[in-house]
């Protein structure tokens, strides 16, 4: 029996309860929303229910929306997959701007690990409870978190390359 | 003998006499290391495919002298770097440069190597000549395996016209200095 939109929807209603809500379907994918406190009991629960069997995490990364309000500036995005039935979906959990964290899940899926540690790299999110919080691809002497939408695209160091023949104002915005 | 193909370089300008031949010390030094230079190359992208098809058979880097690819910095006269260096790549650059022996080279192959490229974006070194001093740079994105041969004959012509006292002169200790290399 191939496992349907709703039965996870219903199953999760069930367990969670408005924790767990705008559930839609985004193209060809079930998406929906989770309350932030709630997010490494649901991924577990949809990991080890009998009938949801979500047994893989494919993506873990963040989005920043500067233009929110303070609580939803940043949303951590997850993509499970269900290997038996080929069924993916995908999970977000609106997180505040002034301190982005949230509980990490490497000790649930370990290929979390280096996920949750480029998505503090490049947005500054801290995972409570992460065994090894630092940066991963950029250098270890940067201060700043390149993604935010405030961070300039055009490195400052540049010395040779005059703004006016690449059509571009002073401040490269 | 006749019949043989293989090309000499020319002597440099000097006395020719009855079995002697006079010339100075920094020419034929120059002479001999322009044409046994020993690259090391540090490829880390796109361009670095363009110099496999530099040292290969069709376009044979070798017959410049530059037979011998070093993989050690200790053994290389002329560090050719090839591809965007990010800046958590730079103090590597830097390392493999002071691992070097003088006399050593440089060349930029590539617009990343020389200013960034279309790279110019908070995790990419805007030019390698940022943390290392450079000899010859290579334009082009990438630069066909025709212009990294050219840039390499440039140093040739740089390294048999330099003093062999280079390293001892105080434009050179200040330029290194100006890098802060001990
Ligand atoms: S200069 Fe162009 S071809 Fe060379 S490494 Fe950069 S992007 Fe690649």
């Amino acid at each position: 029996m191939a496992l349907d939109t709703t039965q996870i929807q219903d199953k999760l209603t069930e367990t969670f309860g408005s924790a767990v809500f705008q559930y839609q379907q985004e193209k060809d994918i079930f998406s929906f929303e989770v309350n932030a406190d709630k997010i490494t009991a649901v991924i577990l629960f949809l990991k080890n229910d009998e009938t949801t069997r979500f047994n893989f995490l494919t993506d873990l990364c963040a989005i920043h929306y500067p233009e929110n309000e303070a609580d939803r500036q940043f949303a951590v995005v997850y993509h499970l997959h269900n290997w038996y039935e080929n069924i993916r979906i995908k999970i977000k959990v609106y997180i505040n701007g002034e301190t982005p964290e949230i509980k990490t899940v490497s000790s649930i899926f370990l290929s979390a690990n280096w996920m949750e540690r480029e998505t503090y790299d490049f947005y500054g999110i801290n995972f409570i409870g992460h065994p090894q919080l630092k940066r991963i691809l950029n250098m270890d002497e940067m201060v700043s978190f390149p993604m935010r939408k405030e961070f300039p695209m055009e490195d400052g160091g540049r010395t040779d390359k005059d703004d006016r023949f690449f059509g571009r104002t002073i401040d490269n915005c | 003998m006749s019949n043989s193909n293989i090309n000499m370089v020319e002597p440099p300008e000097g006395v020719v006499g009855e079995g002697f031949f006079a010339t100075k010390l920094n020419d034929v030094v120059g002479l001999a290391r322009a044409n046994s230079l020993w690259p090391l190359p540090f490829a880390t992208s796109c361009c670095g495919i363009e110099f496999m098809a530099t040292m290969a058979s069709h376009y044979d880097l070798a017959r410049f002298g530059s037979e011998r690819v070093s993989f050690s910095p200790r053994q290389a006269d002329m560090l050719m770097v090839m591809g965007t260096i990010s800046k958590k790549m730079a103090p590597i650059l830097r390392q493999v440069y002071e691992q070097m022996a003088e006399p050593r080279w440089v060349i930029a192959v590539g617009a990343c190597a020389s200013s960034g490229g279309i790279f110019d974006t908070y995790s990419v070194l805007q030019g390698i000549d940022k943390v290392i001093p450079v000899d010859v740079y290579v334009p082009g994105c990438p630069p066909r395996p025709e212009q990294i041969v050219d840039g390499v004959m440039k140093l040739q012509e740089i390294v048999k016209n330099e003093s062999v006292r280079r390293r001892n002169s105080p434009e050179y200790q200040e330029l290194l200095a100006s890098y802060n290399i001990k």
